[in-house]
């Protein structure tokens, strides 16, 4: 129960109030894409933040943590060279291994992309593993793009990457709109498509209602829930979601599981 | 099993056996008008000839008609406080964190777990503790300071005599006999105007006790007056769960009756205090002024706080009927998937203790009827 100490190797602002955590995790930090891990500022509490790193990368550990809560703020605050506690890594991850052979379909919006980003970065690596494998990418505007450098890297690397914004400005030469309109017939094969989708509830509930308009399968459709959560292992009850706790059975389920419960008002 | 029979002053060598074996006794006290639970040495502190009177929002101590001419020590039930109170206790620190010379240390709590030892704990809030170890200590991750304090634990329960018109243990299948889960198991007797216990071992720390106690062996009449007391006390009780109750709940997830209930609920959460199986906690961190410690602690939550569901977007569940409705399907119904077992024994507590009296049962029978 008790975190691990780790060391900031390096902060990268994202964005305003948006850091990208690189933590110093002696030997392999071992996690699946989709997980997530407890981190604590010393004095402020503990937050779940999924993780975002290569899963291949040895020595450190990679988070991005919007400051929206004292905590946050705190892990927001921290300099290279301080320490903060790790718990983790928690849940259930992506089904990664359910698209070999086929296409990889992922929907994010806004910092929905770090819980993401791992299955671009094994994407990218392991390349000749998928089919076609396509990045819905929708943030609020151009200046809230996450991972901007990497996203024109996992362009170069056969990834099929589409941005849309939800206000543009000047200069702005992309999509403007919801993340749905990008979604095309022809894109990718929805016979053998698995699609992974992470972002605000709205977003996932109408991409997913659109992949499956484009003939993706229920059960090849997989989402990352968001819920309060005090301890990470089940213990707590904050993260509840019907039958579900998000924190052991999630954050990544399958839509047959949850989209009945999504559609309950307040659950 | 063997039973044998030990008196009034077997009762208190049981108390003293306890003691010397280092054991906290904790058992029923009066305090404030209420059955609480509270350390005790001696049999002349159990709450002896009161009743506790409870219906829907109410709950009156009050003197009874000796039984045979005696005043029976356990013929009250249950108070508002469970033995979840002491197992998973309100507040816990979890761990202490250091910031020293740039450097951070997390210190866990030193695992000092108390030997106690509950005394009356009845058939409800047995099966309760056997909900709380699945919950607490079933899963992948257990929680350290509840196992050491469950595994120090001496359980001496008590069958109940009689039941209060807020029980329903019986439609639960929790009660009203002990059955397992227990150290000892006293049914306390008054046939004949003789005041004695019956008394059952369910471990072997409890027969090593047992057998330290001046007892007989059991007349068949005494034997004859335990089946009788609890098929008087199953056949008493008033209220029950309606059979199918978590299908009920789940074809009605969204039915107007819950805002009606929202209107009615305060959203005060004393449900959730006096639950014995309620266990949701929320960590909060204690800093010192100097800025170089800080502690984490766990305090208990109520799922009627709105700020149970806060995430960062804000509350999820705004409407006070959508927080009795996490309460109530939690219970019944969701608990059973995450935990493979009911969430409610049937103890009534929340029923007595609700300041505007809402009755769980009467709210699944209303769910149940409109939907049919």
């Amino acid at each position: 129960m008790v975190p691990r100490v780790l060391r900031v190797r390096e902060c990268i602002e994202e964005m305003e109030g948006v850091v990208t955590l690189v933590l110093e995790a002696p030997g392999h930090f071992a996690f699946e894409p989709g997980q997530f891990n407890m981190l604590y500022a010393f004095g402020a509490g503990e937050v779940p933040i999924s993780i975002t790193g290569d899963p291949t990368e040895s020595g450190v550990v990679r988070h991005t943590v919007r400051s929206v809560g004292q905590v946050s703020h705190a892990l927001t605050r921290l300099r290279p060279g301080m320490e903060l506690g790790v718990r983790g890594p928690f849940g259930r991850g992506w089904p990664l291994e359910r698209a070999e052979g086929g296409d990889l379909v992922l929907a994010a919006g806004g910092l929905g992309l770090a819980p993401l980003r791992p299955v671009l970065r094994q994407a990218m690596a392991q390349r000749s593993r998928f089919g076609r494998v396509v990045l819905y990418y929708g943030t609020r505007s151009p200046e809230t793009l996450l991972y901007r450098e990497e996203l024109a890297q996992w362009q170069g690397a056969d990834i099929e990457v589409q941005v849309t914004v939800d206000r543009a400005t000047p200069g702005w030469q992309g999509h403007v709109g919801v993340v749905t309109d990008l979604m095309q017939p022809g894109h990718f094969d929805p016979g053998s498509a698995l699609a992974l989708l992470c972002g605000p509830e709205v977003m996932m509930r109408f991409s997913a209602l659109r992949l499956q308009e484009l003939g993706v399968a229920t059960g090849c459709i997989h989402l990352s829930m968001e819920r309060n959560m005090h301890c990470g292992v089940g213990l707590c009850g904050h993260c509840q979601f019907g039958p579900k706790l998000v924190c052991q059975d999630g954050p990544v389920f399958p839509l047959e599981e949850v989209e009945p419960l999504m559609k309950i008002r307040e659950l | 099993m063997e039973q044998l029979v030990i008196d009034v002053e077997g009762l208190q060598q049981l108390l003293d056996r306890l003691v010397q074996q280092v054991y906290e006794v904790i058992g029923p006290r009066v305090r404030h008008g209420v059955v609480t639970l509270a350390p005790l040495r001696s049999v002349s502190e159990l709450p002896a000839g009161l009743v506790e009177v409870q219906a829907p929002g109410s709950y009156r101590l009050e003197p009874m008609e000796t039984r045979e001419g005696v005043r029976p020590l356990f013929v009250h039930r249950v108070g508002p406080e469970s033995w979840r109170h002491f197992l998973h206790p309100p507040a816990e620190l979890l761990w202490c964190a250091e910031r020293k010379d740039g450097h951070l240390r997390i210190h866990p709590r030193a695992a000092e777990a108390p030997r106690r030892a509950f005394l009356g704990v009845r058939a409800c809030d047995l099966a309760a503790i056997a909900i709380q170890d699945r919950v607490l200590a079933g899963g992948a991750h257990a929680d350290a300071g509840y196992l050491a304090r469950r595994n120090r634990l001496f359980i001496v329960a008590v069958n109940c005599t009689s039941a209060a018109d807020t029980c329903f243990c019986h439609s639960m299948g929790c009660g009203p006999e002990v059955k397992e889960g227990f150290d000892l198991l006293l049914t306390e007797l008054t046939g004949g105007g003789e005041h004695r216990f019956l008394v059952e071992a369910g471990s072997d720390a409890g027969a090593n006790l047992l057998r330290m106690l001046p007892s007989r062996l059991p007349e068949r009449g005494e034997l004859e007056e335990r089946r009788r007391r609890l098929r008087q006390t199953a056949e008493g009780m008033k209220r029950s769960l309606p059979p199918g109750a978590a299908s009920v709940l789940a074809r009605n997830l969204e039915h107007p009756r819950w805002q009606a209930l929202g209107e009615r609920c305060l959203a005060c959460g004393n449900c959730t205090s006096v639950c014995p199986t309620c266990f949701c906690s929320r960590m909060a961190e204690k800093t010192g002024l100097d800025g170089t410690r800080a502690e984490h602690w766990r305090y208990q939550d109520s799922c009627f706080n709105a700020a149970h569901s806060y995430i960062h977007g804000g509350v999820l569940r705004h409407e006070r009927g959508s927080r009795y409705r996490q309460w109530l399907t939690h219970k019944l119904l969701h608990w059973q998937a995450q935990f493979g077992t009911p969430g409610c024994t049937g103890c009534g507590r929340c029923i007595a203790w609700c300041p505007v009296g809402i009755d769980l049962t009467e709210e699944v029978r209303m769910l149940g009827e409109v939907a049919a």
